[in-house]
C-alpha cells in the first residue's frame, strides 16, 4: 500500500522550505525596518511548521516541545523588535 | 510503516497536509509579490494561521490514530498562535503608521 502520509509530508514540508527562502529574501531585500521584523516573524511559523512535520513523518512526539519553544520565543523576538521600532526602547522606565 | 493506519483516515491526514502547505505557501508568496507593507502583513497573517489550523488538526488526528500520547501540545501550540500572531502584527503595524506620520510631517 501506498504510504500516503509519507508522501504529503514531504510536499508539505517542500512548501515550508520554499516558503522560509521568500522570507529571507524578504529580510534581505525590505525596504524599511518592518518588513524585516515581519520577514523574520513568517520565518518563525514556518520553521515551526517545518518541524511538526518532521515529527510527523519520523513518527516521535518529541518534536512538538521544539515546536513550543520556538512559537514562545519567536513572539518574545518579534514583540521585542516592534516595541524597539515603535519607541526607541524595548523596556520603557 | 511499523503502525498501519487505516486507508481513510491517511487520505484525511494526506489531503489536511497539502493543503496547509499549499495555505502556508501562497501566504509566503504573498510576502514576496505585495507592493505595500499592509498588503505583506495581510497575505502573511491570514496564510500563517490557516496553514498551522490544518497542519496540526492533520497532527491531531494522527496521534488519535497512534495512540501513543494525548493531543495537548497541538491545542497548546495553536491557542498560542492565535493570541500572539493579531499582537505581533498589531504592534508592527503601529510603528508602521507612527514612521511614515513622523516622515510626512518632517
Amino acid at each position: 500500500m501506498l504510504d500516503y502520509i509519507s508522501l504529503a509530508t514531504q510536499f508539505a514540508a517542500l512548501c515550508f522550505a520554499l516558503g522560509i527562502v521568500i522570507c529571507t529574501i524578504r529580510i534581505f531585500k525590505g525596504p524599511s525596518p518592518q518588513d524585516r521584523a515581519w520577514g523574520l516573524d513568517a520565518m518563525y511559523v514556518n520553521c515551526m511548521l517545518l518541524i511538526l512535520t518532521l515529527g510527523m513523518q519520523f513518527r516521535t512526539s518529541w518534536y512538538y516541545d521544539i515546536a513550543l519553544l520556538i512559537a514562545l520565543f519567536g513572539f518574545v523576538g518579534t514583540a521585542a523588535l516592534a516595541k524597539f521600532l515603535l519607541r526607541g526602547e524595548v523596556i520603557e522606565p | 510503516m511499523t503502525t498501519a493506519i487505516p486507508f481513510i483516515p491517511s487520505l484525511i491526514i494526506a489531503t489536511l497536509l497539502v493543503i496547509g502547505g499549499i495555505i502556508t505557501l501562497i501566504g509566503s508568496l504573498g510576502l514576496l509579490r505585495f507592493p505595500d507593507f499592509t498588503g505583506r502583513i495581510h497575505a502573511t497573517t491570514l496564510g500563517n494561521t490557516l496553514g498551522t489550523i490544518f497542519v496540526l488538526s492533520a497532527s491531531i488526528i494522527l496521534s488519535w490514530y497512534l495512540d501513543d500520547r494525548v493531543f495537548f501540545h497541538e491545542i497548546v501550540i495553536v491557542i498560542f498562535l492565535f493570541i500572539t500572531s493579531p499582537v505581533s502584527a498589531m504592534l508592527l503595524m503601529r510603528s508602521y503608521t507612527l514612521r511614515q506620520e513622523r516622515i510626512e510631517n518632517s
